[in-house]
């Protein structure tokens, strides 16, 4: 028995993976969440959002390498970050303004607007494809690792490596000053407080002398934010390809009911709880099981509860369990 | 140069544009719905003129299933607002039931595991009916949780430990040819592939889409109607990765193919020297008469089911039935108050509508005579079927099945129309610009964006559809 082997085993193979995709998936749950909220419908295009932003970020990528212009140790993306973002920022209020405007003026039923977002997420997922491809595309550069499973090794002296990837470090880093910033902005700036405002009853709001279109305007900035930084740090861990984003809609609005729509510390905790999930029940725990079962007992099969291609299942299945039990979230969400 | 057919086609298209409009501003809705399946017709009989007869003859096959698609959609969304997007999963259900019904059984497969196969599932569900029981009549607490835990966990490996032997065992006979069960079609013999059993897997189809959707609808249905949404998003996802990593099932990745079929097979045909004769009498030479006779007996069948369904539906919407589902989703308290109870009928129609889907979708993988389950794609089998339903005119059975045919040629026909755009544009680039070459190679995505802007378009500015409801 060798229980610190297999803790290290355990972390490299759960523990990091899991808590970049719960990052990354928190992030883009937050998004959805703050659309769900504030503009009251569910997001279809989200995915194709994340996509289209991290096209933005991934061209401005090449054009930097191309120029020389590279951010040493760390990924060269996150200096084409902030452009990216202005572009995906200007693209959605562009649609807001030509396409979701008019039926928000004619105060149509929620689901005409995700009507409305389904014709969006056609055009978006179009433009990807038709600008990038429908291919893999990779561009992370710098450093590749902050540990490699030998450093590890060595150092320790374990038999167990423990790797963790720059991606994943500079997701972790990137998620929590994101979420810092939009908490600061939302609990301490006038216009997040009158979001929230805007959030909690719209009526009261707009009596109390809320500018709507302001409202909306920053919504949509800060969830191109949130899309681009999701998809950009998405796209450096794995790799870029825009029907993969388009599947990641589902967890993450699993992510975003889990937690309570329309909530964003919920969009948060749902984000790592479908990771954590996803991750764990999928992982081979054979090599664990080695570490911490007696010789005897030592599983003969991977020790896999369901293989990897079963993930989306995992994320169904705790949302249809909230549902039928908590269907307003982990954390009280709107219900309406 | 273009033919004189083509130039009268495209007139015609142009002269039923000019009726529609007309008509519309007169109220002759008679006349303007004909007039807009006449420009369908005038659409294909162009392609027909333009490409060739077996392009059109494609398209207007897809189409009549993409129609039927739609119609079942439109019982959900334009009866009832029930907002589906698992279309994708229903009709890969159908299919399934083509490979299920129609295929030859694999022999020793069942000996080999088959039963062990279905034991096992027999215990899963058993095992979740168990949980659901104890969840009802236990008393909420520490005891009920640990109680559910070990069920849970327990039924979960010993379904592991029965099913997993048997799956190898089953994937281990044959694997470059079966390695899976195989299908019920034991009157396939020597001397004939009774291809009349992929007409009974249409049913088939239906009723296991009816199946998946009574799952769903049970767990989802009188939540809110984004739930929905997201519900049967997941279950298509699901049942997608189920049907492509199940090998004993049906081959996951690597396909079912060559399916027996309901028509004759083009090399038949060929041979059969009486057929052969009368080809040559109106000018055809035997392989194109032949694989245009399949299609159009295709065309035929399916053309009977669409009739059937289209029937079926235009009743269900005058009767009462149909008053009350559209008096549901106009206000639900209302019709509450009324005494109606809205989330059975929700499952009703929710089941009724999927079942139609499945059976499109075995109808499907019976035109494809193959079993993919690696092309099933949400945009494809899920998002365009909606833009069938928005364009065509919820609410009306006519205007699902128009959208699901106009949707579906501009679907096919855009691609090379855009490519046609591009080498126009970039005539003037030199020779392997990259620009030019990516253009070029960019044109197939244009069909995604056409999609978009049309849908954009028609929920602007004719929210109701080219055909509205009445």
């Amino acid at each position: 028995m060798d229980y610190i082997n297999a803790l290290v085993a355990f972390t490299n193979f759960v523990l990091v993976p899991g808590t970049a995709y719960g990052a990354q998936l928190a992030l883009g749950a937050l998004g959805v969440t703050l659309i769900y909220g504030i503009l009251r419908f569910s997001n279809f295009a989200h995915g194709d959002t994340m996509a289209f932003g991290t096209m933005f970020v991934i061209l401005i990528t090449w054009a930097f390498q191309g120029a020389g212009i590279s951010a040493g140790p760390v990924p060269t993306a996150l200096l084409a970050l902030p452009f990216g973002i202005a572009l995906t920022g200007l693209f959605l209020i562009g649609t807001d303004r030509v396409v979701y405007r008019f039926y928000r003026k004619q105060r149509v039923k929620p689901v005409v607007m995700v009507m409305v977002s389904l014709g969006v997420m056609f055009i978006m997922n179009g433009l990807t494809r038709f600008i990038i491809g429908p291919d893999d595309q990779r561009f992370a550069d710098g450093e590749r690792f902050l540990i490699t499973a030998r450093n590890f090794r060595e150092m320790t002296g374990l038999r167990e490596g423990l790797a963790i990837k720059t991606t994943q470090g500079i997701t972790v880093i990137t998620a929590v000053i994101v979420v810092v910033l939009l908490f600061w902005f939302l609990n301490r700036t006038r216009t997040g407080k009158s979001m929230r405002a805007f959030s909690d009853n719209e009526d009261l709001a707009l009596l109390s002398g809320i500018n709507p279109e302001r409202v909306v305007l920053y919504t949509w900035l800060i969830v191109a934010a949130l899309a681009t930084v999701a998809g950009t740090l998405y796209g450096l861990d794995k790799s870029f390809k825009p029907f993969t984003y388009f599947q990641l809609l589902l967890p993450i609005f699993a992510a975003a009911i889990v937690g309570g729509l329309g909530n964003p510390v919920g969009a948060i905790a749902g984000g790592f709880v479908i990771a954590f999930s996803e991750v764990t029940i999928t992982y081979a725990f054979k090599k664990v099981a080695t570490y911490v079962l007696p010789e005897a007992l030592a599983p003969d099969g991977l020790a896999q509860l369901l293989s990897t291609d079963y993930k989306f299942a995992v994320s169904f299945a705790l949302l249809i369990v909230v549902l039928m039990f908590k269907p307003t979230g982990l954390f009280k969400g709107q219900s309406v | 140069m273009m033919q004189l057919p083509v130039i009268l086609c495209g007139l015609g298209v142009l002269i039923c544009i000019a009726v529609v409009v007309l008509a519309e501003r007169r109220k002759q809705i008679v006349l303007r719905d004909s007039a807009m399946f006449v420009i369908v017709a005038c659409l294909i009989l162009g392609t027909g003129f333009q490409e060739s007869w077996n392009s059109a003859l494609f398209i207007l096959n897809f189409g009549l299933i993409s129609a039927i698609m739609a119609l079942g959609v439109n019982l959900q969304w334009g009866f009832a607002g029930l907002f589906n997007v698992g279309i994708m999963g229903f009709v890969a259900l159908g299919g399934l039931a083509a490979v299920l019904i129609s295929a030859e059984p694999t022999p020793g497969a069942w000996a080999a595991g088959g039963f062990q196969v279905l034991g096992a599932l027999a215990l899963g569900a058993a095992t979740t009916t168990l949980a659901v029981i104890l969840w009802k009549r236990m008393k909420p607490g520490r005891v009920r949780l640990g109680v559910l835990l070990t069920v849970l966990i327990g039924g979960f490996f010993l379904f592991r430990g029965i099913f997993d032997p048997a799956v190898s065992a089953i994937e281990a006979i044959n694997p470059a040819q079966t390695g899976y069960l195989g299908g019920l079609n034991v009157f396939a013999n020597e001397a004939t592939r009774a291809g009349w059993m992929t007409v009974v897997a249409w049913p088939v189809g239906g009723l296991l889409a009816a199946g998946a959707a009574w799952i769903v609808g049970k767990t989802a249905l009188g939540l809110r109607s984004d739930y929905l949404a997201i519900a049967t998003l997941g279950i298509a996802e699901i049942i997608i990765a189920v049907m492509k990593n199940e090998d004993w099932l049906a081959r996951g990745v690597k396909n079912v193919s060559g399916l027996p079929r309901p028509v004759p097979y083009e090399i038949d045909l060929q041979n059969n020297s009486d057929f052969v004769e009368r080809a040559a009498t109106i000018g055809l030479d035997p392989t194109t008469a032949s694989t245009l006779f399949v299609k159009v007996a295709y065309g035929l069948l399916f053309a009977v089911v669409l009739v059937i369904f289209l029937l079926l539906a235009q009743w269900a919407l005058k009767s009462p039935w149909g008053r009350m589902m559209r008096a549901i989703r106009d206000n639900e308290v209302a019709a509450e108050a009324m005494g109606k109870d809205v989330t059975a009928r929700h499952l009703q129609v929710f089941v009724l509508g999927s079942a139609i889907c499945g059976v499109a979708g075995a109808m499907m993988t019976t035109l494809d005579g193959q079993l993919t389950p690696g092309s099933y794609q949400p945009l494809r089998f899920t998002f365009l079927i909606w833009v069938m339903v928005i364009v065509g005119g919820s609410g009306n059975n006519l205007g699902a099945v128009l959208g699901g045919f106009i949707v579906w040629f501009l679907w096919v026909q855009v691609e090379p129309f855009g490519q046609f755009v591009m080498s126009v544009v970039t005539a003037g680039m030199a020779d392997g610009s990259p620009i030019r070459e990516h253009l070029l190679e960019s044109a197939a995505h244009m069909r995604l964006l056409t999609m978009g802007v049309l849908m954009l378009l028609v929920l602007r500015f004719r929210p109701r559809g080219l055909i509205p409801e009445r």
